[in-house]
C-alpha cells in the first residue's frame, strides 16, 4: 500500500528526527565555539577538513548520507542479520588486537583512513539487534533463567572484549541492555541489585575500606534495631538483613581488594582510583620508586581530578545566561582537557549557560521518553527491545558522561551522544536511531 | 508477556526523568547558586594587565626638571624558546658563569613557566645595555630587550627632598588596599614621591586579556571594550632653587646637619640639605637593594631628613621668640634693662647662669650679644606675670605663643617624617615633678632655648619667616602648582596666612634691630654679606649623648633682606664644637649671597665655599662606629648581610610612620651580629643615638647653662 509513495518519508517519526537534527547542531556549535578562534576564514575553514570543527561537519553529512540508507533499507533486513552483524561485531573487536591503532593510550581503534573506527562503539548497534532477535525469538521464554542467562551472555560478552583493549568506561555501556531485560521481564531483583552493587563500588572507590565496612555494619545494626518487632514475627528477615551484610561486607572487604590487587594491572588500577582522585591503596609501597610516584600523585591531585575541577570551573562560570557564543575564557583558553569530545558539556556550559545546559538536558529527556513511547507502540518484540536497547544506552552515555563532567560520577572516557567530536560516536547513535525510526515506520508492515 | 510488564515503562520513565532532574537540579548549584567557580574561572581565564604611565617630572622655581624618566632596560627570557641559542654569548656580556645561568633559568621558569617570558636580567646598566643590543640577534627570539621607565635626576641632587620608590611590601598593601596596588609594583616611599604618590602616579591603564592553559596570553577579552588607558602622571613644580640646594649640599660636606632655606612670602622652600645625603641615582638600578642596605647600616644616617625628622634643642635662636612674647604680653617693654653681674642669680644662688658679657642690657642688645640673663628674666616674667592665677596657665600662654610660631606641633609640610618637636607644656612638667611641685626655676634654661625644648630644623627657619613677616607665615612646603590642577585638595592647606598673635609691627621692629645687630656687630659676623642687610641670630647647643657631653651643634638662622625679605634661613650644624657664629652663619651667609645676588663670583667668597665644603666637622663618634661596623660586617659588602637572611629584616625601604619600628628592628640586627662575634656589649652602638633626641630628665636641666 504504500510502494508508490516516496520511501524515505513514510511513516517516519519527525519528532525524533527534529530531536536529533537539534542536538547534532548544537553539538556543533559547541566544537566551533571550542576551536574556532576568529582570526581564519569561517567558511573556508568548514570546508578545509583540517580542524575539527569541519571534520565534524563532514562526519555530520556523511551520517545524514548513512541515515537516508538506512531509511531506505528494509526493516526486514535489520532482523535477518541481526546475528551475522553481531557476529561481525565481535569479529572486529577481535581483529583491533591485531592491526589496532593506539589513541590515547587504548588499542581500541581500527583506522579505516578517513577515520577512525571503534569497535566498542559500534558493537553496540549489533548487540542491540542481536538482543532484541533473542529475545523475540517464538521460542524464548524470558522468565526463565536459562534465556535470561544467554541474553546477559549476549550483552555482556563484549564487556570481556572492552577491558582486554583497557576501554573500561565503554564497556560499562553494555550495562545500559539490563534495561530492555528489565522491561522483557527481568526480576527487578537483579536491577536493583546491580544498582547496589554499581553504588557499593563507588563507595569502595571513594572511602577507606575500614571505614566503610564500620558503616555497612552501623546500618545493619540499626536496621535490626528498628525492625525488632518485625523480626520476632519472622527470623527470616533477620537472616535476610545478615546476609544481606553478609555479601556488602565481603564485597567491600575482599571482592573488590581482589579485584585491584590481582585482576587488574597496577596501572589500570591506578586509574580507575585517579578519576576519583583518591591514591591507589591497594599498592604495596615497599620500592622506592612507587613511593616517589605516590607522594607525586598526592601533590598533583589535592583530592580532585584536575579534568574534572577544570570542567566544573568553566560549567560553573557560565552563569545563569552564559558568557555567549565563542566567549567562553575557560574553553577558548584550553583550560579543559578534551573539551571536544568527552568534555564537550563544558563549552556549552560556559557558553550559554545554565538555560542552555537545560535546554539540552530536556532535549535528551525528550528523545529518551520519545523513544519510550515508540517503543511501547511497536507490535512486534524486536522492535520494542530494540528501541528500549537504544533509549538505555543512550541514558547511560548522556547521564554518566554529564554527571562525570560535574562531578557527580568518576570519569570514565565516555561520549556525550551526538554533541561529542568524533565519527566513531556520531555515525554509532546515528545508526542506532535510525534504525529504530525506520523500524518505527514500518510497525504497521512487520508483523512478529 | 509483554502486556504483563506494561507497566515497567513507567518506571523507566521515572527513571529518566528522576536522573535528568538531578542533573539539572546540580546544574542550577553549580551555575546559578555558586559565584565560586566564576571567580575561579576569571582568576584563571582573564590576565589583568597592568599598564603603567610615566610618572609626573618635577620641576624646580626656574622650571629646570629636577626629577624626569629615563627608559631603562630589562632583559626578558622565553625559556621553552632556549633552544640551539648562544648562551655562552649571553653568559659572557652578563659576566655570568653558566652554572650561575642555569640556576636563573630553573628559577625563572618556576615563577614564571616555561611558555612565559620573565625578566631574566632587570634594570640593565648602559655597558651591558649598549653590548646586548649589538648581538641580539643572535640571542632572538629566547631574549627579548624590554624598555622600562625609571627614575633620573639630572642634578644628582635634592636626595632627601624628593625621596626614591620602593617596591611595595606586604605592609604597605595592608595600609593601602584600596589604591590598586600589587606586589613588585614600586611607590614613592619618602619625600615628595611619597606625599605627591596619587598625582605622580598618574592612572594606570588596564587591559584585560584572555589566557590560556599554558599562561600565555592569547588575545584582548572582549576585543578591549572593559580596558581603560593609562593617563601619565602630573608633573609638579616646586619652589626649590636647585642651584641653591646644590650649593647647599656642597657646604654641608662632610658634616652632620641640615639647612633649610623659605620664601617668607609663600612658604615655598627654596633648599632643604640634610647632611650627609646620597645622590639620589644611587637608589635606582639594579643594585638599589645593595646601596640601600649601605645606607641604612651608616650609622651618619643619610636617608634620615634632618631638616623635617630631627629634632634639636633651638639654642639662644629661640631668644627672639622670649622677646617678642615678653613685649608683647607687656611684662617689659623695650627700655627694660638687665644688669649681667655674671650670672643670672634669679633662682638663688645655687647654680645660677653664666653669662659671658658683663654688663647692663636692653632688648636690643641682648638680641646682639646674646645675653643669657637677660631672657632669663624676661621669661620669667612672662611665667610670674601676676595677670594670670597660677603657673599652669601662664606657662599655657607661653605655650600658645609657640604654637601660634610654628613649634611643638608639625607644620604639616609636603616632606614626610616631619617630627613635631617638644615645647614643654604644664601637663608636662606636672607629670615630670608632681603637681605643685615645680616653679619657673625648674626649668628656666628653657628660656634660652635648652633642656626640655627641642625643634625641628624647618620650624626654625619657618619662625624666622615669622618673624622677617612681621608677625605671619605660610605653611612651608616644597610644591608650589600641580601642572593640570590640584585633584587631590593637596595644596590647599598652603594657601592660608598663619597670623594668630597680631603682635605689633613695631615690636617686629625692635627685634629686627637686635638681629641685624648680630651680623653687623654681634656673634654672626661670619654671616655677612655685602649690601645686604642680614636679620640673623646664631645659637650654640650644648647636648649630651647618653649622659656624656658632646661638642656643641652650631645653630644660625637669618632672614635677608631686611626689608622685603626674600628668604628665612637656617643651619645647623651638628656638634661642630665652638659656637654659633664659627660654622653655621658662614654657611648661611653664603647661602643668602647665592639667592639673592644669584651668583657668587667674589674670589674671597669662592674661596671660602671651597673652605667650608672641605672642613670636616663629622665627630670622630660616627667614624668610630663606622669602623666597629666594618669589622663586624666582615667588608662593606652589605651582600652578607643579603645571604644572612637579615635583609628581610631591614627591609628596601624606610617606612614613614613606622620609622621607630625599622629602627628597633636594626639593634636587632646589630645584636645578632655582635652575639656572633662575642664581642663585648659596650661597643655596639645606638645608630640613631646621634641624634639629640633624648629628653633630658628635668634635673640634670641645669647643667646646660652656658650658651652663647
Amino acid at each position: 500500500m504504500s510502494q508508490h509513495k516516496p520511501v524515505i518519508a513514510k511513516g517516519v517519526d519527525w519528532t525524533m528526527i527534529w530531536l536529533y537534527i537539534a542536538i547534532c547542531l548544537i553539538g556543533l556549535v559547541c566544537i566551533i565555539s571550542v576551536e574556532y578562534k576568529g582570526t581564519e576564514n569561517f567558511v573556508q575553514g568548514l570546508f578545509a577538513f583540517k580542524k575539527n570543527y569541519s571534520k565534524q561537519f563532514f562526519y555530520l553529512g556523511f551520517s545524514a548520507i548513512i541515515a537516508i540508507f538506512i531509511l531506505l533499507t528494509d526493516s526486514k533486513f535489520f532482523t535477518a542479520t541481526a546475528n551475522i552483524l553481531y557476529i561481525f561485531g565481535i569479529f572486529l573487536m577481535m581483529l583491533t588486537f591485531v592491526v589496532g591503532k593506539n589513541v590515547n593510550g587504548s588499542h581500541s581503534w581500527i583506522p579505516l583512513g578517513f577515520m577512525n573506527l571503534q569497535p566498542v562503539e559500534t558493537c553496540k548497534i549489533f548487540t542491540s539487534l542481536a538482543l532484541a532477535k533473542y529475545l523475540s525469538m517464538p521460542d524464548t521464554d524470558f522468565s526463565k533463567t536459562r534465556s535470561q542467562a544467554i541474553a546477559a551472555g549476549i550483552c555482556f560478552l563484549p564487556i570481556v572484549f572492552s577491558l582486554l583493549q583497557n576501554e573500561t568506561g565503554l564497556a560499562l555501556v553494555y550495562f545500559a541492555f539490563l534495561l530492555p531485560m528489565y522491561r522483557e521481564g527481568l526480576p527487578a531483583g537483579y536491577l536493583i541489585l546491580g544498582a547496589s552493587l554499581a553504588v557499593l563500588l563507588v563507595l569502595t572507590l571513594l572511602i577507606p575500606t575500614t571505614h566503610l565496612l564500620i558503616a555497612i555494619s552501623k546500618v545493619a545494626v540499626l536496621c535490626i534495631f528498628f525492625m525488632k518487632r518485625k523480626i520476632k514475627r519472622s527470623k527470616n528477615l533477620l537472616v535476610i538483613i545478615l546476609s544481606l551484610w553478609g555479601i556488602s561486607a565481603l564485597f567491600v572487604g575482599v571482592a573488590v581488594p581482589f579485584m585491584f590487587k590481582n585482576v587488574f594491572q597496577k596501572y589500570q588500577a591506578d586509574r580507575i582510583f585517579s578519576m576519583v582522585g583518591r591514591d591507589n591503596p591497594y599498592v604495596e609501597n615497599n620500592t622506592s620508586q612507587l613511593d616517589t610516584t605516590a607522594t607525586a600523585k598526592k601533590k598533583k591531585g589535592d583530592g580532585e581530578n584536575y579534568n574534572v575541577k577544570q570542567s566544573k570551573i568553566a560549567i560553573g562560570s557560565g552563569g545563569f545566561a552564559g558568557k555567549g557564543f565563542m566567549k567562553g575564557t575557560q574553553t577558548q583558553g584550553d583550560f579543559v582537557p578534551e573539551q571536544h569530545t568527552d568534555f564537550i558539556f563544558t563549552s556549552l556550559g560556559e557558553s550559554f549557560g545554565f538555560i542552555g545546559t537545560t535546554i539540552l538536558m530536556l532535549l535528551y529527556l525528550a528523545m529518551l521518553l520519545r523513544m519510550v513511547v515508540l517503543a511501547e507502540r511497536q507490535r512486534s518484540t524486536f522492535s520494542r527491545v530494540y528501541a528500549y536497547s537504544v533509549a538505555g544506552i543512550l541514558f547511560f552515555h548522556v547521564a554518566v558522561n554529564i554527571c562525570m563532567t560535574i562531578g557527580l560520577a568518576p570519569v570514565i572516557g565516555i561520549t556525550l551522544p551526538l554533541m561529542s567530536y568524533g565519527g566513531s560516536s556520531l555515525l554509532t547513535f546515528t545508526i542506532l536511531i535510525f534504525i529504530l525510526i525506520k523500524l518505527d515506520a514500518d510497525r504497521q508492515m512487520v508483523l512478529r | 508477556m509483554p502486556v504483563f510488564n506494561q507497566s515497567r515503562k513507567n518506571v523507566i520513565r521515572l527513571i529518566f526523568i528522576v536522573m535528568f532532574l538531578i542533573i539539572i537540579v546540580r546544574l542550577f548549584s553549580l551555575q546559578v547558586l555558586s559565584s565560586k567557580y566564576k571567580i575561579m574561572a576569571d582568576d584563571q581565564g582573564i590576565f589583568r594587565k597592568v599598564v603603567y604611565p610615566d610618572r609626573g617630572l618635577v620641576f624646580d622655581r626656574n622650571k629646570k626638571p629636577i626629577l624626569q624618566n629615563t627608559i631603562i632596560y630589562d632583559l626578558m627570557l622565553t625559556p621553552n624558546k632556549l633552544k640551539g641559542i648562544d648562551t655562552t654569548g649571553v653568559c659572557n656580556i652578563l659576566g655570568i658563569t653558566t652554572d650561575q645561568f642555569n640556576k636563573k633559568v630553573v628559577e625563572l621558569i618556576i615563577k614564571n613557566g616555561r611558555a612565559r617570558p620573565g625578566i631574566f636580567e632587570p634594570l640593565l646598566n648602559e655597558d651591558k645595555m649598549a653590548m646586548l643590543n649589538e648581538s641580539m640577534y643572535r640571542f632572538a627570539p629566547a631574549f627579548y630587550l624590554q624598555e622600562r621607565s625609571v627614575r633620573s635626576y639630572p642634578y644628582d641632587a635634592a636626595a632627601n627632598v624628593l625621596g626614591y620608590l620602593g617596591e611595595v611590601d606586604t605592609n604597605f598593601l595592608k595600609k593601602y588596599p584600596n589604591d590598586g596596588y600589587v606586589p613588585g609594583d614600586y611607590a614613592g616611599m619618602t619625600g615628595i614621591e611619597r606625599t605627591y604618590e596619587k598625582v605622580l602616579m598618574g592612572e594606570r591603564g588596564i587591559e584585560y586579556w584572555k589566557r590560556d592553559n599554558k599562561n600565555r596570553l592569547t588575545e584582548k577579552w572582549e576585543n578591549g571594550d572593559f580596558d581603560t588607558t593609562a593617563v601619565a602622571g602630573q608633573n609638579l613644580y616646586t619652589s626649590i632653587d636647585i642651584e641653591l640646594q646644590q650649593l647647599g649640599e656642597k657646604l654641608m660636606q662632610n658634616k652632620l646637619g641640615a639647612v633649610v632655606a623659605l620664601d617668607p612670602k609663600t612658604g615655598g622652600i627654596l633648599a632643604m640639605v640634610s647632611a650627609p645625603t646620597y645622590q639620589p641615582s644611587y637608589l635606582t638600578g639594579n643594585q638599589r637593594r645593595k646601596h640601600f642596605s649601605e645606607l641604612f647600616l651608616n650609622p651618619a644616617l643619610p636617608l634620615l631628613n634632618r631638616t623635617v625628622s630631627a629634632e634639636y634643642p633651638p639654642g639662644s635662636t629661640f631668644k627672639t621668640l622670649q622677646a617678642l612674647i615678653g613685649l608683647h604680653e607687656g611684662v617689659i617693654d623695650t627700655r627694660f634693662t638687665v644688669s649681667c653681674s655674671g650670672a643670672f642669680y634669679g633662682c638663688g644662688t645655687g647654680r645660677p647662669m653664666k653669662c659671658l658679657d658683663y654688663g647692663t642690657f636692653d632688648m636690643q642688645h641682648a638680641i646682639t650679644l646674646s645675653d643669657n640673663t637677660y631672657f632669663a628674666t624676661v621669661m620669667q616674667k612672662v611665667i610670674n606675670n601676676p595677670k594670670y592665677p597660677n603657673i599652669d596657665s601662664s606657662l599655657t600662654v607661653w605655650n600658645n605663643y609657640m604654637y601660634a610660631f610654628g613649634l611643638g606641633k608639625k607644620l604639616g609640610v609636603d616632606v614626610p617624617a616631619e617630627k613635631r618637636g617638644m615645647i614643654p607644656t604644664p601637663e608636662y612638667y606636672n607629670k615630670a615633678f608632681g603637681k605643685g611641685k615645680w616653679n619657673y626655676c625648674s626649668f628656666r634654661s628653657v628660656s634660652i632655648g635648652q633642656g626640655e625644648v627641642t625643634t625641628t630644623p624647618l620650624q626654625v627657619a619657618n619662625e624666622m619667616a615669622y618673624i622677617a613677616n612681621k608677625g605671619w607665615f605660610i605653611t612651608p612646603h616644597v610644591v608650589d602648582s600641580i601642572a593640570g590642577g590640584d585633584k587631590f585638595g593637596i595644596l590647599e592647606q598652603y594657601r592660608n596666612r598663619h597670623e594668630a598673635m597680631n603682635i605689633p609691627d613695631s615690636i617686629f621692629e625692635v627685634v629686627h634691630n637686635g638681629m641685624q645687630g648680630v651680623i653687623d656687630r654681634g656673634t654672626g659676623a661670619g654671616a655677612r654679606v655685602k649690601d645686604i642687610a642680614i636679620c640673623g641670630k646664631t645659637g650654640t647647643v650644648e647636648n649630651y649623648y647618653r649622659g656624656v657631653k658632646q661638642p656643641n651643634h652650631s645653630f644660625f638662622c637669618a632672614f635677608a633682606p631686611r626689608e622685603n625679605p626674600k628668604i628665612a634661613i637656617m643651619c645647623v650644624v651638628e656638634n661642630s664644637g665652638r659656637f654659633g657664629g664659627t660654622y653655621a652663619a658662614p654657611i648661611v651667609g653664603l647661602m643668602i649671597e647665592k639667592y639673592l645676588k644669584d651668583s657668587i663670583v667674589d674670589k674671597g667668597r669662592l674661596a671660602q665655599i671651597d673652605r667650608m665644603a672641605n672642613l670636616n666637622l663629622i665627630p670622630p663618634r660616627i667614624y668610630a662606629e663606622m669602623r666597629t661596623q666594618d669589622s663586624l660586617r666582615h667588608s662593606k659588602d652589605s651582600a652578607y648581610l643579603l645571604s644572612k637572611g637579615y635583609i628581610k629584616i631591614i627591609k628596601d625601604t624606610v617606612g614613614i610612620e613606622d620609622d621607630e619600628v625599622k629602627k628597633e628592628d636594626m639593634k636587632d640586627v646589630k645584636k645578632e651580629k655582635d652575639d656572633k662575634k662575642n664581642l663585648p656589649n659596650d661597643t655596639i652602638v645606638k645608630v640613631n643615638a646621634i641624634l639629640p633626641t633624648e629628653k633630658r630628665k628635668p634635673a640634670v636641666a641645669d647643667t646646660s647653662n652656658k650658651t652663647n
